[in-house]
């Protein structure tokens, strides 16, 4: 594989497939999110971007924009990274849904053990319905290790997946989607959003399209 | 942030004269480097991914190797003036964000990109000043070529100039 460049190799059909991909995945990790807390979550058509490395944290509000991020490895039959990235005020909501909302919050930036078990779980369980549909549509074994919680600074955060993916490419393949929870009428509103990347290392993404049937 | 200081961004690197000062933004597992000249007050920062270019297929953008990036940022000083013999260093960043076990090569890229930047500097026989390095929190660090000094700011954790 001299001379091999990433950069020349996605096209249009490749990414559509992934965003069709990333489109069913978030379908049911945000099915299991609606259960879990009782409310509906909609979600907005994924995106999937080819970005600069410079670019990374631009989605999610800037390099310097704080926000809580999971993170699952994902070995198996693919190699990558999976993660789950929030505003902190949506962590809260999530805390307060499980927890109760009359809790003292002592630092904007830490949560407790409490809180970061609700968190981890959470994620856990969405990040845990989105790579099983991805299993079922591409028949890959994913397994996903234990969920990694930091908050911290979206670009600090980002340059694991980026470096991840800075091994083979001069940029970094990211599935973004988002999913949001609905306000209804009755029912106290949960403010929260937040975003899926999925960073598959390079030959597991031409394992999944290849799955698919696209070379 | 003053008015007039350059972004450095993830893969990038930039080399500026007094009065000029360079900030990169969010520094996880990747390491910033400081280099000053105080001689000539020439400083450059450099923001790199990963520690060896040479064990990587695609290296094509420099910026993102310590050993590339150093090379390059040192060359772009002397093109201001500055000399290597008179150059210092101050680094930061290299920390691992999530408490993955640890004892995956993979995960500590954190660990790997320090080690190599020191020993890229010994190498060059540049002093290394001051190191705000490891942990697991993300750091924003500016570096103001007036004076030589290097900013670094964490998350809930305040302000250090060293």
């Amino acid at each position: 594989m001299g001379g091999f460049s990433a950069d020349k190799i996605f096209n249009e059909s490749h990414l559509d497939v992934m965003k069709e991909l990333g489109s069913m995945g978030t379908a049911h990790a945000a099915t299991a999110l609606a259960k879990l807390i009782n409310r509906k979550v909609t979600m907005p058509v994924p995106n999937v971007s080819w970005i600069e490395f410079s670019n990374v944290a631009e989605f999610i509000g800037g390099p310097e924009s704080i926000v809580v991020g999971l993170l699952v490895s994902v070995t198996g039959q693919i190699q990558g990274m999976m993660m789950f990235l929030m505003p902190i005020s949506s962590a809260r909501s999530v805390t307060n849904v499980f927890l109760g909302s009359d809790r003292a919050v002592e630092d904007e930036y830490a949560f407790g053990d409490m809180e970061r078990s609700v968190i981890e779980e959470v994620g856990n369980i969405m990040i845990s319905s989105y790579l099983s549909s991805l299993a079922g549509l591409t028949n890959i074994n994913f397994k996903p290790s234990v969920p990694f919680l930091s908050v911290d600074m979206a670009q600090a955060i980002l340059s694991v997946p980026a470096i991840e993916f800075g091994k083979m490419a001069d940029r970094v393949l990211f599935l973004e989607s988002q999913i949001q929870v609905q306000a209804e009428e009755g029912k106290e509103n949960v403010d929260f959003s937040g975003c899926f990347i999925l960073v598959p290392n390079l030959h597991s993404f031409y394992r999944i399209l290849r799955a698919l049937g696209v070379e | 942030m003053l008015a007039g200081m350059i972004v450095v961004g993830m893969a990038d690197l930039n080399a500026v004269k007094a009065p000029g000062s360079l900030t990169t933004l969010g520094l996880g597992s990747c390491v910033g480097v400081a280099l000053y000249d105080a001689r000539v007050k020439v400083g450059g920062l450099a923001h790199f991914m990963l520690p060896d270019s040479k064990q990587i297929q695609n290296n094509s953008n420099i910026a993102k190797f310590a050993d590339t990036a150093i090379a390059q940022l040192i060359k772009d000083m002397e093109r201001l003036g500055a000399s290597r013999m008179n150059m210092k260093a101050k680094i930061a960043g290299g920390a691992q964000m999530f408490a993955f076990n640890a004892t995956n090569d993979n995960l500590r890229i954190g660990d790997r990109n320090v080690e190599a930047t020191l020993r890229l500097l010994r190498q060059y026989n540049i002093p290394l000043m001051a190191q705000e390095t490891g942990a697991n929190f993300g750091r924003t660090v500016e570096l103001y070529a007036d004076d030589g000094r290097f900013v670094i700011k964490a998350v809930g954790r305040g302000v250090k100039i060293v």
